[in-house]
């Protein structure tokens, strides 16, 4: 099939870009991890939000449970976390090299799957709300989850956490989360794209179109609802294990909790790029990255601002996104034909 | 927590004052509740730029103290122009959504308190700010209540009688009745529903600046507040249910000591979760009560 | 005739205070086609919806299979085989007819594992295929569903339908809003379906030609109470039946 070739021209594309831009302009290898972070968040919206129809505004909430999750595995493994969070970050901790890969390792394992079972015990609540109230909800729970840590004095609440820092040269630490977001970025599409071509994506498809129909039909939706927000935490929770890492510092509002900086532009990335189609959050969030890298520091704290009205340009006046324009333009290159022939046979017989 | 608990019943006058300074500002929670309930219900917008609108009207007042004007002789320039802001919102952005599907509204709202909210932070910085009112405090026995606090909720009292009030009686109060009952039929008889909708998000956003107002006045504004009082507003519309007047006032004065209490009891670190979290357990109650009728939320 | 699929026996149900169904008893006869008759507003749709899960019932029970289902909820009720279509057609708008069918197979069995299990076996494909021959939208099977026509739409609804294999299919009014020179070839594709696939059908319908063709046992509902049940020549030349559609009482 055309449509197969063209994805492994691009994933070949993405890869090489993934590997050639570091190794040519080293500089950029930090702002090139966060952009492969912006892909696998738009990405993982995109399931529930443009595939499933059940637009979260709080998938945030994975990215900072995984965080957390993996700190207290990664300091839990060689210290006591509470002595070491009541000390505000007096108390250094010295990782040797395999305590640190391993406390790595195990983390962001922690991450992903803390963040997984959250959705799976969460999931079948709020995905029980339609509609605006999802939206609402979500974000009330991603506040409510930000809010509850933030206050919790285990992890350090309100002044948060330091993470081990990383062995040996501070070159090799970046190339090194670089390297983890670009292969699960990759990954975490090519999940995606699978699961997309087996019932699961029908019945999302099927959920987001019309859910009471799909009842009717007798279609497991709120099995189908979980799991396709349980994937989204999964890829999520790891992703926030490894910027975690990245970071060196977790502080619950800003960085593991960032509901006005990623947990909207995921959002807007989607959009930009075109909700509900395959590379349409990909397009999005290398664009918005790029844009966002290039002007940022240009607008002179305007850049907020700028954002705000950003989303309500996409929003009011370009819905659809660049794929969803160009699909609206051009159908058949998205495979929506009419079929010259009448039957299965062949036979031009009058369809009425 | 259990200790705060036992505060309470050891001193019940602390309780007594806990619950009296919640209901004084649960006033002001009704008011941009029932802002929102009218643009829910009149144009189906669920506005997420609720609190950022009250947050802005704070500022006026913030400004016109800085002026040495006094906040209350603020309050009706405040609901004129941010009637005049409300008008404008509309014609830009609202009144492109207002046909598309819900989550459309929702999130262009979103991003239009965004815009508000950061530029506030522009303009004022992110300090927490007060409009200093300077009335004294009422000592009653054991209790101090502040007096600003029993003069604002007169004054919300005054708005919201003066907006049932419009709404029955005035022409354009009728208009928008109408046209929340079913907006072709309002068309067809001749109803500029255009305008009904202008209007009505108008008024929201000046009920929501006189509230903003009155929160500078008897408690701190900053810019990062209003999507608590976005929340709070959606929490208390959930609870009543849309034209559920009473119910609205009811829910509102409740969060108020709801919230008194809780930020009391958990500690004032977990105040904004025990707002939050009591909107996800609306959502979730609106859910089983569905649920047990074998239906779904819609 | 081989017993009853649906027994519906002394169901009520009110909205508030207004009576939309009061001490219904229906069979539906397994293989067979079974109409439902009545005048706007005599509780037929509120019946097909007591009876596929949408709401509660006030009393009475409903068995399918001698199962009580009327505590079940609509994705259970479905899962057993008793499918419904809507009034207002409903399809999925923005998937191709192709997609709209192949998700529309059976989910009766379905474990945790199968929720990842390929859709694009040759068998379902054709299966599917041949049904949008059946109804003849095997020409637009890439199209998607939501720029078909009304009637093209209640025609892939009816497919959809069908691939699900149920065992009885519940109809809301099949040819309301179709064009009166295709509702002939409805009638057929209904028949055919009844026949071939051997699908019981229970069928709502207010076109008195239409439901006497195809129906061999109809009931007549009348201020949501049952008026009368037999053959369409009984029911024809049942003068209470003519009352409650002339309105004389």
């Amino acid at each position: 099939m055309s449509a197969r070739s063209l994805d492994l021209k691009i994933y070949a594309f993405l890869i090489a870009v993934g590997i050639i831009g570091p190794l040519l302009v080293p500089s950029i290898t930090s702002q090139m991890a966060v952009m492969w972070l912006m892909v696998l968040m738009a990405v993982t919206w995109d399931m529930t939000g443009g595939q499933m129809g059940y637009n979260s505004l709080g998938n945030i909430t994975f990215f900072g449970l995984g965080m957390y999750a993996s700190a207290v595995v990664q300091i839990g493994l060689v210290y006591d976390v509470m002595e070491y969070t009541a000390s505000f970050g007096a108390i250094k901790v010295d990782f040797t090299v395999s305590q640190y890969w391993t406390g790595l390792v195990l983390g962001i394992g922690a991450g992903g799957a803390v963040a997984t079972v959250f959705a799976l015990v969460v999931g079948p609540f709020m995905l029980g709300l339609r509609g605006p109230y999802f939206a609402i909800g979500t974000l009330g729970l991603a506040v409510a989850v930000a809010e509850l840590i933030s206050g919790w004095r285990y992890v350090g609440g309100g002044s948060g956490i330091s993470m081990p820092i990383f062995p040996g040269e501070a070159g090799t630490g970046s190339i090194v989360f670089y390297v983890m977001f670009f292969v699960l970025a990759i990954v975490c599409h090519m999940v995606i794209r699978a699961v997309y071509r087996t019932r699961f994506g029908l019945a999302i498809n099927a959920i987001r179109d019309d859910e009471d129909k799909a009842e009717a039909m007798g279609i497991h939706t709120t099995r189908y609802k979980v799991m396709a927000w349980a994937i989204s935490a999964f890829f999520m929770g790891m992703a926030g294990a490894i910027f975690g890492n990245m970071s060196g510092f977790i502080e619950p509002l800003e960085v593991a909790f960032p509901t006005a900086t990623f947990g909207i532009f995921m959002v807007a990335m989607a959009l930009l790029g075109g909700k509900g189609t395959l590379w349409g959050p990909v397009l999005g969030a290398i664009l918005f990255h790029i844009v966002k890298e290039v002007t940022w520091t240009e607008l002179l704290g305007w850049q907020w601002v700028a954002l705000g009205a950003i989303i309500i340009l996409n929003i009011v006046y370009f819905q659809q996104g660049i794929l969803g324009w160009a699909q609206d333009r051009w159908p058949a290159l998205f495979g929506v034909t009419v079929d010259e022939k009448m039957s299965r046979t062949g036979q031009a017989e009058a369809a009425e | 927590m259990l200790d705060n608990i036992s505060i309470l019943f050891q001193a019940p006058i602390f309780a007594v004052d806990l619950l009296i300074q919640g209901l004084l500002i649960g006033g002001i929670f009704v008011l941009a509740a029932y802002g929102l309930a009218l643009v829910w219900g009149v144009m189906n917008v669920k506005n997420l730029a609720q609190g950022e609108l009250v947050i802005l009207g704070g500022y006026l007042a913030y400004q016109a103290t800085l002026w040495g004007i006094h906040p209350i002789v603020a309050l009706p320039v405040a609901f004129v122009l941010m009637f005049c802001f409300g008008w404008v919102i509309y014609l830009v952005i609202i009144k492109r959504v207002v046909d598309r599907d819900m989550f459309t509204s929702l999130l262009a709202t979103f991003g239009l308190s965004l815009l508000i909210q950061q530029s506030l932070n522009l303009v004022f910085g992110p300090e927490v700010r007060i409009a200093e009112a300077g009335f004294g405090t009422l000592i009653l026995g054991d209790l101090a209540i502040p007096v600003i606090r029993i003069v604002s909720l007169g004054l919300a009292a005054v708005l919201a009688v003066g907006i049932i009030l419009f709404m029955r009686n005035s022409r354009m109060g009728q208009a928008i009745r109408a046209t929340a009952q079913d907006p072709r039929a309002a068309r067809v008889l001749g109803i500029n529903t255009d305008r009904v909708y202008a209007f009505t998000y108008a008024l929201n956003a000046a009920i929501c600046g006189s509230a903003g107002v009155l929160v500078a006045m008897i408690w701190n504004i900053q810019p990062y507040y209003g999507l608590v009082h976005s929340i709070r507003s959606f929490i208390i519309v959930t609870a009543a249910g849309l034209g559920n007047l009473p119910g609205v006032i009811i829910a509102g004065f409740g969060l108020g000591v709801w919230e008194n209490y809780a930020g009391f009891v958990f500690g004032a670190e977990f105040a904004i979760a025990a707002v939050v979290a009591l909107l996800v357990g609306v959502l979730m109650v609106r859910l089983f009560q569905l649920y047990r009728v074998r239906q779904v939320v819609r | 005739m081989s017993g009853n699929l649906i027994e519906v026996r002394g169901v009520s149900k009110s909205y508030g205070g207004v009576v939309a169904n009061k001490d219904v008893s229906i069979d539906v006869a397994e293989g067979g086609i079974t109409g439902l008759i009545g005048p706007n507003g005599s509780g037929k749709t509120t019946l097909f919806n007591s009876i596929v899960g949408y709401h509660p019932i006030d009393e009475g029970s409903i068995k399918f299979r001698g199962k009580e289902i009327s505590k079940l909820r609509v994705p259970e009720i479905a899962r057993l085989g008793l499918l419904r279509t809507f009034q207002q057609t409903r399809i999925y708008s923005k998937m191709d007819c192709m997609k709209n069918m192949l998700i529309s197979v059976s989910h009766r069995d379905e474990g945790l594992g199968s929720m990842f299990g390929s859709m694009r076996d040759r068998e379902t494909e054709e299966f599917a295929e041949e049904l949008l021959e059946f109804v003849g939208l095997y020409q637009k099977r890439f199209l998607v569903a939501g720029e078909l026509s009304f009637g093209q739409q209640k025609l892939l609804e009816f497919a959809m339908a069908l691939m699900n294999r149920p065992q009885v299919l519940l109809l809301d009014e099949p040819t309301a809003g179709i064009n009166p020179t295709l509702i002939n070839g409805l009638i057929d594709r209904l028949k055919r379906a009844n026949e071939q696939f051997g699908i019981t059908l229970f069928v709502i319908e207010h076109n008195m030609r239409v439901i006497m063709n195809l129906a061999d046992r109809i009931s007549c509902l009348a201020h949501g109470e049952l008026l009368a049940t037999g053959t369409p020549d009984e029911i024809q030349n049942d003068p209470r039946v003519v009352d409650a559609y002339l309105g004389a009482h």
